[in-house]
């Protein structure tokens, strides 16, 4: 699998660590209640088709991307700086 | 149709023209007490323990493939119960009791082999680790020895003793621990739960889940409809997609793990042997073959198949712990989809839908919990209530904090385990 850094350009993905599923990038607020925290840290929508999750650069420009791909496949169909991806 | 010595002999003498299939394929009645979805090892063990042990017979097994077709027939067919924590503890010490008498209790060769596994430590900081994981067992009432580097030589000594990075200190040795036969475990059960009125229904995929009121009522499938008074979902990598029928989320992240085979060998490795420090295990086939693996892929997949890294990844582990396996040529690899559960460790537990039970989050070690899962499964469908064995294996654990099983001591988050 190569995924496509935004700023380094394709890449292999041993360079990535993978943090999971981009619903990370929508944090609750401190006082959102514990069903909304829960939902965030562990419920997942674990799509069997198309996906965007969340892979760190750790291997090259340290940029956190949100990657859109198909977990059925492995087709990896874009990507997409995290910062103001949402 | 039972097996045995005598019987063998008589079709030996006749031709083998006596044996018949070893379980019906009837169509799907239009109700039932029970419709386990999932026809995988721990559906079929669900079904057949719901028959045995709780009388319940009209039940039907509803799977969208073939029996056998899934992770059960792919795995790497690994039996133990050594296992640290509170609640993985009790469960799999039941469970290894469980593959103890399977061969009896559904007359079937499961070709069940009992020939220890070796869990290798590699400093001093992992031998008090590990002499702590052996005294969990044996008050749990299982088998643990801890062996020294010579304890471990005069047993494998064809490892890597002096590796320069991960010298091997010693051994946590089970010897209760071992292999069986992956495939025969999911005939076993198909044929035991048949035998006793279960109906096993492949080729029939769940569409849909009826809810009317907050109570199950039954399925929509792709052989028609059928209503139900219990529903259990057993489905491993599919649990969210099912899950989704009926409106739910789970803690649950479908990952890609890889498994090994090389062509087959004279017999050269006796028991099973784990070498976490490289993520890497093996043990020998019946058949010859060396079975091995290594850790996730590490991202969420459906693929059943990985990526070359990880395969990279596990032969250099393999050479690290045994340079010998060099010569041995690789013959195939696969891939499971496992749900991976935030601590790493399974549910078995009502839904907030009468009626709905879940079974999952069994992670990349499934297989040898899957009498042990059926049992429980059975007993919480049966009764309402879980079995002792497996009450820490709630739903609400995630949501709460309280009572998470992090064997491994990550931390309860997806991408850690």
């Amino acid at each position: 699998m190569r995924l496509p850094c935004p700023i380094c350009g394709e890449r292999d993905r041993r360079e990535f660590y993978y943090r999971g599923a981009a619903l990370a990038l929508h944090r609750p607020d401190p006082d959102a209640g514990d069903e909304a925290w829960a939902d965030y840290v562990h419920l997942r929508d674990n799509p069997a088709g198309v996906t965007r999750d969340l892979w760190y650069h750790e291997g090259g420009c340290s940029a956190w991307i949100v990657v859109t791909r198909n977990t059925v496949t492995h087709e990896v169909l874009g990507a997409e700086l995290a910062e103001g991806a949402r | 149709m039972r097996f045995s010595a005598l019987r063998i002999l008589k079709e030996g003498l006749t031709g083998n023209k006596g044996w018949t299939p070893h379980w019906r394929d009837p169509a799907p009645k239009p109700a039932y007490d029970v419709i386990v979805i999932g026809g995988g090892g721990h559906g079929l063990a669900t079904a057949f323990y719901l028959a045995a042990e709780h009388g319940l017979t009209n039940v039907a097994v509803l799977e969208k493939g073939y029996i056998g077709g899934g992770n059960v027939g792919r795995n790497t067919t690994i039996v133990r119960a050594n296992y640290n924590m509170p609640g993985n503890s009790e469960f799999y010490s039941h469970s290894l009791k469980l593959w103890e008498g399977l061969e009896e209790s559904l007359n079937y060769n499961v070709m069940h082999s009992q020939r220890g596994v070796i869990n290798l430590f590699h400093s001093d900081g992992q031998r008090d680790y590990a002499a702590r994981r052996a005294n969990s067992m044996i008050n749990q009432g299982d088998d643990a020895i801890l062996l020294d580097r010579e304890g471990v030589r005069r047993m494998v000594p064809y490892l890597d003793f002096e590796n320069v990075r991960f010298p091997v200190y010693g051994g946590l040795y089970h010897p209760r621990g071992g292999t069986a036969r992956h495939d025969a475990v999911a005939w076993g059960y198909a044929r035991g739960a048949d035998m006793r009125g279960v109906d096993i229904i492949q080729n029939c995929e769940v569409t849909g889940i009826d809810v009317e009121n907050g109570r199950v009522t039954g399925v929509q499938t792709t052989r028609g409809a059928i209503k139900a008074k219990k529903v259990g979902i057993v489905v491993a990598g599919r649990s969210g997609q099912v899950a989704a029928l009926a409106g739910m989320r789970l803690p649950i992240e479908s990952h890609v793990l890889q498994a090994f085979v090389t062509e087959g060998l004279k017999p050269c490795i006796d028991q099973v042997i784990t070498f976490g420090m490289g993520h890497f295990y093996i043990s020998q086939s019946d058949k010859g073959g060396l079975v091995f693996g290594g850790d996730l892929d590490m991202y969420a997949s459906y693929a059943a198949r990985g990526n070359l890294p990880l395969v990279e990844h596990v032969m250099e582990a393999g050479m690290t712990l045994m340079p010998m396996i060099g010569k041995a040529r690789v013959l195939r690899s696969w891939g499971g989809i496992m749900d991976m559960s935030p601590d790493g460790s399974p549910i078995i537990d009502k839904t907030h839908i009468d009626g709905l039970y879940l079974d999952c989050g069994w992670c990349y070690g499934g297989f040898k919990a899957v009498p042990g899962s059926g049992n429980c499964f059975a007993h919480l469908i049966a009764q309402d209530r879980p079995h002792p064995a497996a009450t820490r294996f709630r739903l609400d654990r995630f949501r709460t904090g309280v009572g998470l099983m992090d064997e491994e001591g990550t931390g309860s988050q997806h991408n850690l385990h």
